[in-house]
């Protein structure tokens, strides 16, 4: 048994013993997880999640089917569409095929295929997996994010990053280990921006103190960081003085841990209070550095920002940081808000991969780049060649996942000559899912947590497997 | 003893009767967990044919066991095996071994005969006889035999009776959510009467803050709030019904009727504005606005969460775990849920929101809705109506006039015409002027329209919608029709009405006599709000994966009284409080707290952090900020800026947090709005769900992010200054008294009155020598007639107050 699992220990002793809600029975059924979790080689320690809220069009960005120029505005054949639910928007219209108005390369001395929008990660082709056969059952919006970030469609389930919190537990204690980012702006327009709901980031039934902590653009990055305006550390420091001997002396007196518990935390705040600006401030980036990331990256709740302060928190230890980048809903004027959205992202994101690569931190972060869902090969909206829209597809979709033991330069999974149906080697969800908590050492049958009767898990009730194929 | 404080490591207390295993205690939470899944009530996950959650087919015995003979026992052999194509649970169930000491009680109960029983909540709730003590001076009421006789059992003794202090602050926070005052605390140390106590007790009841405070538990437990929770999350309206909820506390309303107005208040002949309200409940579920989703599909995820929600609140049952299949570890069958469905599938209204236009969009109705106009509002609008339809006529009248001219204009001379053209002019400005009136009175009708409370409510279509079985919870695969019907484990449902069962017979079945859980489900919620941790920790779920009872026949002897006193909730309260085993001290020292965390023995006083609403509230109350205006719609209290802007869609309404202004803001939290898709942090971050689905208890946890919100929060601070000009009312030497007690309720020691003194002056030599700091410190303050170096050192004083552990927790 190392340190850490001894760190463990003594936490969740800590939590039963402070009253939060972790039941024997929690306890005694996470202990040997844990200590196989630790006796296991994890592949990864940190995870960045880059989500794509809104659903990005695999058929222009990932799936390259070249024979679909010559089926502009044909049918889909019912053979393929095959009886599959549709939304509101398009139920009883005609689905007439439209291919990409983009060009796809092959890329890196892999010669995997991308599109044209796509050029810095072209550039770091030979560092990314491909999967083009991610599926899901939701095919709206709310329970298909929801699904996708806590494992479940309906809402009260825990988030991926809240799982590990609870699962692993902290590196750097003067840091949250859950963090969220949302882009603040799209370049994509606002058109096509869907809601988030902090359920995605959310504990659910786990202890709250593992919720995702959401950083604001403006203002505290963490919520009421800053001391009241005429209030400096000084002034703070000997309130908390006053309060923690007060607390002391009750502690004394009642006997109840729970009372040491807040002092400690109180400690930990005023640290925060030092740590988290010092995370937030850029000043000591290189230029080259900033420039990597692209012009956006000097301002404020842009991604490129958000991806240079994941690599911040990632070095600092934070175990699993999440961005949220919205406006990816294209039912209509698709090629000029892709290329919008992929601006956002494409360098930003390359970027990332590249600076991790630098320090030497790529192979301990497993990055992940996803949405919701796919898109329809079919149009929706104006048909022409250069302007089209596309609605939800949830039967296939692409991302790309990068270092933290991930094979790179493959894409994995395959499709149909319409970009409709998964042909070949399928990944569901929750096979992402239990693919990501494998790699951090993590076995997804045995994080469990007891709630409503259920032993519940990230991958909930059906058969999820480690994708071992795409794994170093 | 030993043997069971292993045996039952999530219940580690010695029950009655040395030895002796008892089936529903020991041997069915562990089948539960490690067999049912397999060996339960699922048929369609069974394995070998082997159900082990009810007897045999010749009903003797459970399966797979030999009464008294442990050697012979196929379980046993099973459970202790070390083969791994023998051993149960399978290695690839992922399920726990079974330890030694759990196949000891196995072995134990075979041995003593392997005596079963059926599930305890299922059974009919029968008033158990008060047990025998050995102490009964200490009793003094029944609830104190019960607590007493365990304590016994476990050779601990009860705290003695905490002091008045501590008892006034713990009744006032229990019964009313906010701290005693000065005043209540000196008037109750001077009350030497015998009857002070229950004096209090009675004082607190009957206040109407007593309503808002029970109301704010059922309000999570029934997932209220101010948005649909769902994609644009746009703004709704519900609340007259939370209105309802603190008048029905507060007046009174018997428990049962509380049930029925809720699930079928609409079906009452001549319902009440009341009763339509209530049934508002059917309404609480979060529902998608249109054109995404496929409506059938809306429908039926709206009826799902409706059904689940009465299985959680009413039941104690997680009867959602049957949409898909059968219940892994309770009797609910698939069948069973959509029988419950179909009562529910019948709602007169469309299963999305309406459109953007129009002014149920603005006002956060979707039909059907009654509105409550007030007696001003009505005179109103028949002014108003009555105005219209003279404007109408006089519009009319004009309009007549009009063509008559056009009539008259043939055939006439010029000075005729010219005439003519004159009164058509003047004719046509004024049908513009009143038309322009008319156009005015309709836009004042609006206007007057969005300020009308209004209710959504419940009610029937006129045809009944057909339910069917959903093949693995699908809205798209049907299979079998279903009737309406109960789970065929619970007593049967018995009509009230003529005509297929409706919702109204449902809502009879669950209040009547023989319902095993309505009753037990409520009283141990109760239980829970008083004790922080329920007879039954698991709130939400009486069913088998449910915990085993801390206090089994207390629970049934406090269900059967509650049923007996006419489901009268302030006499439960009352006799809850009156316990001596809820006045017992809390400060129990360290060794009563490690070896009970969660006081399941009820040794001690409970003492847990307060829940975010009280925090605040005290806050707020203890500052002289608050507004304690009672009902009405819910307000917004400043909060950090850009948080639902950070997640909601652009064309949400409302899409950006606008603080409200004046003493809105100072409002009890139990009015804050409430937004799913990004809740007030100020509560999140103290525990308090999203409110997009049923909680029945909050955790309690204590975080870094709960120091930051308590130390710099802009009202804790705002409360804090407000305090502090307060306290330089009163003389330096007595004020840190001062504001320790009306913030603790308790007056500071020698040495907590060194720490404070010391740290004041800290504050005092500080701010003076930082005069722009302090300025700062007292921004919103206008004409402060003190010195701002002062004002500034004795806000930073009640800022470390408010941070005490003491302050946020009730003891």
């Amino acid at each position: 048994m190392n340190q850490t699992f001894l760190d463990e220990l003594a936490r969740r002793q800590f939590l039963k013993a402070s009253g939060m809600g972790l039941g024997a029975t929690a306890l005694g059924s996470l202990l040997p997880q844990n200590a196989v979790a630790q006796a296991k080689i994890s592949k990864a320690k940190h995870v960045i999640f880059l989500f794509m809220a809104g659903a990005p069009s695999q058929v222009d960005l990932f799936d390259h089917k070249p024979d679909l120029e010559n089926q502009f505005k044909q049918p889909l054949p019912e053979s393929i569409s095959n009886g599959q639910r549709v939304t509101a928007m398009t139920r009883g219209k005609e689905q007439l095929v439209v291919p990409t108005m983009f060009k796809f390369n092959r890329s890196g001395e892999s010669g995997i295929w991308m599109s044209e929008l796509l050029p810095h990660l072209q550039k770091q082709a030979d560092r990314l997996c491909i999967v083009k056969s991610f599926n899901t059952n939701a095919i709206n919006h709310d329970p298909a994010k929801t699904y996708f970030c806590t494992g479940s469609e309906l809402p009260g389930k825990a988030s991926m990053g809240s799982w590990l919190s609870y699962g692993l537990g902290a590196i750097n204690k003067d840091l949250p280990d859950f963090i969220v980012l949302n882009s603040a702006f799209w370049t994509g327009g606002t058109r096509n921006v869907q809601g988030l709901y902090s359920r995605l980031w959310g504990s659910g039934f786990l202890p709250s103190q593992h919720q995702g902590v959401k950083f604001q653009t403006n203002g505290d990055p963490v919520l009421f960081l800053s001391n009241p305006q005429g209030v400096n550390a000084q002034v703070r420091r000997r309130m908390l003085d006053a309060a923690g001997a007060l607390n002391q002396k009750h502690l004394d007196e009642i006997g109840d841990q729970e009372i040491a518990t807040t002092i400690s935390q109180q400690e930990m705040a005023f640290r925060m209070q030092a740590s988290v600006p010092e995370l937030t401030d850029l000043s000591s980036e290189s230029q080259d550095v900033m420039d990597a990331y692209g012009p956006e990256v000097q301002k404020n709740g842009s991604f490129a920002r958000n991806c240079l302060l994941a690599r911040r928190m990632i070095e600092r230890g934070v175990r699993f940081v999440q961005l949220f980048h919205r406006g990816w809903d294209h039912h209509s004027i698709l090629p000029k808000q892709l290329r919008g959205q992929t601006y956002d992202v494409d360098q930003p994101s390359a970027a990332l991969i590249e600076d991790l690569a630098a320090r030497g931190l790529l192979e301990d972060t497993l990055i992940v780049f996803a949405g919701e869902f796919g898109r329809t090969v079919y149009g929706q909206g104006k048909l022409a060649r250069d302007d089209y829209g596309r609605d939800h597809h949830p039967r296939c979709f692409s991302g790309w996942l990068a270092g933290g033991g991930i094979k790179g330069g493959i894409s994995y999974g395959e499709t149909d000559d319409f970009s409709y149906n998964v042909v070949k080697n399928p990944v569901a969800v929750r096979d992402l899912h239990a693919t990501l908590l494998h790699q951090l050492g993590v076995d997804h049958q045995k994080l469990i947590f007891p709630f409503q009767g259920l032993d519940q898990k990230l991958t909930g009730v059906e058969p999820a497997r480690v994708i071992s194929e795409i794994l170093a | 003893m030993l043997l069971l404080a292993v045996s039952s490591s999530w219940m580690p207390f010695a029950e009655g009767g040395e030895g002796k295993v008892s089936f529903n205690r020991d041997i069915r939470p562990i089948l539960s967990d490690r067999c049912f899944h397999c060996h339960g009530p699922d048929e369609e996950d069974r394995k070998a044919d082997l159900r082990l959650d009810v007897l045999d087919s010749d009903g003797s015995t459970l399966a797979a066991l030999s009464p008294g003979n442990v050697a012979e026992s196929e379980l046993i052999r099973r459970i202790s095996s070390k083969e791994i194509d023998v051993v149960m649970p399978p290695p690839e169930a992922h399920k726990k071994a079974f330890s030694e000491s759990e196949i000891e009680v196995f072995e134990n109960w075979i041995e003593q005969g392997a005596p079963y029983e059926k599930f305890w909540a299922f059974t009919p709730v029968v008033r158990p006889a008060i047990p025998d003590v050995e102490n009964p001076e200490w009793c003094s009421n029944a609830i104190d035999y019960f607590v007493l006789r365990k304590l016994e059992e476990n050779q601990v003794a009860p705290q003695e009776v905490a002091d008045r202090r501590t008892l006034l602050r713990r009744l006032s926070l229990d019964l009313t959510g906010l701290p005693p005052t000065r005043e209540e605390i000196g008037d109750f140390l001077e009350d030497e009467s015998d009857s002070a106590y229950e004096d209090a007790v009675d004082r607190l009841l009957n206040k109407p803050q007593f309503g808002e405070h029970q109301a704010r538990y059922w309000l999570d437990l029934v997932r209220f709030a101010d948005t649909n929770g769902i994609h644009h999350d746009h703004y709704r309206d519900l609340s007259p019904y939370r209105q309802w909820v603190i008048q029905a506390f507060n007046e009174g309303l018997p428990y049962d009727d509380f049930v029925r107005f809720q699930i079928a208040g609409d079906l009452f002949p001549d319902a009440t504005d009341d009763q339509l309200i209530a049934s508002g409940f059917n309404r609480l579920h979060m529902i998608i606005d249109r054109g995404t989703m496929l409506p059938e599909e809306s429908l039926a995820r709206n009826v799902i969460d409706r059904v689940t929600a009465v299985g959680t609140a009413f039941m104690g049952l997680t009867v959602g775990c049957a949409v898909c299949h059968d219940h892994k570890y309770d009797p609910i069958t698939s069948k069973d849920f959509y029988q419950l469905y179909a009562f529910f599938n019948n709602l007169d209204a469309s299963a999305e929101t309406g459109g953007r236009s129009g002014n149920d969009f603005k006002r956060g109705l979707q039909p059907p809705y009654i509105e409550l106009p007030s007696a001003e509002q009505e005179k109103f609008r028949l002014e108003i109506s009555e105005r219209r339809a003279e404007l109408n006529r006089q519009i009319e009248s004009i309009k007549n006039t009009l063509k008559t001219l056009d009539a008259a204009e043939a055939g006439t001379n010029e000075d005729q015409a010219r005439e003519t053209q004159l009164a058509r002019e003047e004719g046509e400005a004024e049908l513009k002027q009143l038309e322009d009136q008319s156009k005015q009175l309709r836009a004042e009708n609006d206007a007057l329209d969005l300020l009308i409370p209004a209710a959504m409510v419940m009610r029937e279509r006129q045809e009944k919608r057909p339910a069917y079985l959903m093949i693995r919870g699908a809205y798209d695969n049907l299979g079998a029709q279903v009737q309406r019907g109960t789970p065929a484990f619970l007593p049967s449902l018995k009509r009230v009405s003529d005509g297929p069962a409706d919702r109204m017979d449902l809502a009879t079945w669950l209040v009547a006599p023989e319902q095993p859980l309505t009753a037990r489900v409520a009283v141990n919620r109760f239980w829970q709000q008083l004790f922080g941790v329920g007879i039954v920790r698991t709130s939400e779920d009486l069913g088998a994966q449910g915990e085993w009872p801390s206090h089994p026949d207390l629970l049934d002897y406090l269900a059967s009284g509650f049923i007996d006193s006419g489901w009268n909730v302030r006499s439960l309260f009352k006799q809850m409080v009156m316990s001596k085993a809820y006045r017992q001290r809390s400060d129990a020292g360290p060794e009563a707290f490690k070896r009970d965390p969660d006081n399941r023995l009820i040794a001690r006083g409970s003492r847990y952090r307060l829940d975010a609403e009280v925090i605040r509230d005290q806050f707020l109350y203890a500052s002289g900020l608050m507004n304690a205006e009672i009902g009405g719609k819910s307000v917004k209290p400043p909060q950090p800026l850009g948080l639902w802007k950070s997640v909601a869609l652009p064309s949400s309404y409302p899409n950006q947090f606008v603080a409200d202004e004046g003493d809105k803001v100072y409002r009890r939290s139990v009015y804050t709005f409430w937004k799913r898709g990004m809740p007030p942090p100020q509560m999140t971050i103290l525990n308090a769900p999203t409110r997009e689905d049923c909680t029945a208890r909050r955790e309690r946890t204590n975080t870094p992010l709960q120091a930051l919100l308590l130390m710099n929060e802009t009202q804790c601070m705002e409360a804090a200054r407000q305090l502090a000009i307060k306290s330089l009312e009163v003389e330096k030497e007595k004020r840190i008294a001062f504001l320790y007690e009306t913030i603790t309720g308790r007056v500071p020691d020698e040495s907590e009155m060194n720490q404070l003194v010391s740290a004041t002056e800290y504050f005092e030599s500080f701010y003076r020598s930082n005069p722009d700091l302090a300025i700062q410190l007292n921004q919103n303050v206008a004409n402060v007639s003190h010195e701002s170096h002062e004002v500034a050192a004795w806000t930073m004083l009640v800022n470390t107050l408010f941070n005490l552990d003491i302050t946020k927790t009730r003891s």
